[in-house]
């Protein structure tokens, strides 16, 4: 058996020492993305499903901002600055009113739901809302939306 | 982290978001099935900043992909008529409505539930365990109905979720008597109202705001479909429909039938809890004309909800052949009370076809309706159902009295068809 010096030793071990925190950060980076891959099932039991894919904050297209879904006309700045703290976009772009009735929501979560004073931005808000998320007139009854016709069989 | 924390997320629904939030690169190693020994180094770029986005597309835990999301924080999901169509809702098929954000955990094992109130004659606190072996189980088939189904349609709009028609189901549920608990721990002769707390948090994060507590009067508390119930078609409550325990009384508003079930309280006066007053579950006592402003003491708890039917089959859009005979069902319910009959027509509300209805299996349970159908001629249909309470109360066919909160409608359901 070959002797090794002391200086051969350390320089050994240290070889061997980087070799393997090389091999648990290899086995540890592999493990994270297979985790990313493949979920664990009890992560899958969660409540929330995850994006493929980042959004481009900025993102434009067709007239919608993609982050939040709402129309991208003048004022939906202060929409993304106000109120999606709280609660989805969703609750904004689903929903449909004037100017008056927009502006007894907001009273609504300044009262109940820790909204803040929205300042000078409150009137420019309420005419982004009123403008782009005003009311239809849809009558008694609106009219049937099909969106998939298919053979009954 | 140490190995119970671990099982007790792993044994628990869990938001993912949360999770990934809130996790060390410890507790990334324990998943990993090893303690992470060079932490500081590790690749940054391992949990990507997607996970973490705000507004993103996702499905709901436990939930069939077809229910369609309304909200996604709150989660508020409906389900389409075509997948209610089995007598029996299946756990992933329920709708989902949220006030607030679910608890982070829950521990089956620690549950608790606590009665108390003026109207109490002491303080009793259960375990989950304790109410399965101190009383007797109970399974009932019962609906509950969302009081805002229905509130898209409603011109001026009203506020808050816009629900089409499927925030409504009708699971088997397994539990103990409400009446049962509350005996157990004693009622004074002056209470008059129950009302519950749960596990939920507010939106804004304020840990002191309590998110909903609803209730009912100690008559509906006391009966005895009134359940605490920990299971729904013999399966675990699904976490988003409020387990491990929660309130299921039917007919009423769904919003009675609390979720993440950890306190009642018996009160001596109508419970005063968030979502009691105001606008909130409460209609106008007087009719009013479309948009009118109405003072908050003229309002009125919704209780009972009102008769309505649902066309689970076909779903709309169906084409058929020339003389093709075709099935029309689903189901049909009405609050308090049972159905009487239900009627389909296929030109507009002119003439009416009487469907065979079924008995409820129990009290508050939906029923089922079907006839077979021809349609004369080639054309554009319109099939329309209509049911009849047995106190003679039938659906409009245009939308009832509207109301500023878009509450009880229950306007005849549509589909459309063709004739080849």
């Amino acid at each position: 058996m070959v002797k090794l010096s002391d200086k051969e030793k350390d320089a050994l071990k240290q070889i061997n020492s980087k070799l393997t925190n090389l091999i648990i950060v290899l086995v540890l980076f592999l493990g994270g993305v297979r985790l990313m891959l493949y979920p664990p099932t009890f992560l899958e039991n969660s409540s929330q499903q995850i994006v493929k894919e980042e959004i481009d904050p900025e993102l434009i297209e067709q007239g919608i901002h993609v982050a939040s879904g709402l129309i991208a006309a003048e004022g939906y700045e202060l929409v993304n600055q106000n109120c999606g703290n709280c609660h989805s976009y969703k609750l904004v772009t689903q929903n449909r009113n004037t100017k008056e009735g927009w502006l007894e929501t907001i009273r609504w979560m300044q009262e109940t739901q820790k909204l803040w004073d929205l300042g000078e931005n409150e009137d420019p808000l309420l005419n982004y809302l009123s403008t782009n998320y005003g009311p239809e007139e849809t009558g008694r009854r609106k009219q049937l939306v099909v969106t998939e016709w298919y053979q009954l069989n | 982290m140490d190995k119970k924390d671990t099982d007790k997320i792993m044994t628990n629904d869990f938001p993912r978001r949360e999770f990934i939030k809130n996790a060390s690169l410890a507790t990334l190693g324990t998943l990993l099935g090893g303690k992470i020994v060079f932490a500081e180094s590790f690749p940054k770029g391992l949990i990507p900043e997607a996970l973490l986005l705000e507004e993103s597309p996702f499905t709901i835990s436990g939930k069939n992909n077809g229910l369609i999301v309304l909200n996604d924080r709150p989660i508020n999901a409906e389900t389409p008529p075509h997948l209610l169509d089995p007598n029996v809702t299946p756990n992933d098929i329920m709708f989902v409505r949220n006030n607030g954000i679910p608890p982070k955990e829950v521990n089956v094992n620690k549950w608790t539930l606590t009665i108390e109130g003026e109207s109490a004659e002491q303080t009793k606190t259960y375990t989950i365990a304790d109410l399965k072996s101190k009383f007797k189980e109970y399974t009932y088939q019962l609906t509950l109905e969302c009081g805002g189904n229905g509130r898209s349609e409603f011109t001026p709009p009203a506020k808050g979720n816009q629900w089409t028609t499927g925030a409504v189901a009708c699971p088997n549920w397994t539990g103990v008597k409400l009446k049962d608990v509350l005996k157990d721990v004693g009622i004074k002769s002056n209470a008059v109202y129950i009302g519950y707390y749960g596990k939920d948090t507010h939106l804004s994060e304020d840990p002191t705001k309590v998110v909903i507590s609803r209730g009912v009067p100690i008559e509906k508390a006391m009966e005895d479909e009134a359940l605490i119930a920990w299971s729904m078609n013999g399966e675990e409550i699904p976490y988003m429909n409020g387990a491990p325990l929660r309130l299921v009384i039917g007919g009423w508003p769904a919003s009675t039938s609390g979720k993440w079930l950890s306190k009642i309280v018996i009160r001596d006066k109508v419970h005063d809890g968030p979502k009691m007053g105001g606008k909130s579950y409460r209609i106008p006592k007087n009719g009013i004309a479309p948009g009118t402003k109405v003072p908050d003491e003229d309002y009125e708890i919704i209780e009972s909800m009102p008769v309505k039917s649902l066309i689970t089959f076909p779903k709309t859009g169906a084409i058929v052949k020339a003389n093709q005979e075709f099935e029309v069902r689903g189901h049909a319910w009405a609050g308090d009370l049972e159905v009487k009959a239900v009627d389909v027509s296929i030109d507009f509300g002119s003439s009416w076809i009487s469907c065979s209805v079924t008995k409820p299996v129990n009290r508050l349970a939906w029923q089922h309706f079907s006839t077979k159908i021809t349609l004369p001629e080639s054309g554009y249909y319109e099939i329309w159902a209509r049911a009849t309470d047995i106190q003679g109360k039938s659906q409009p066919m245009v939308l009832p009295g509207w109301n500023p909160k878009g509450y009880l409608n229950n306007a005849c359901h549509r589909i459309a068809i063709k004739r080849l």
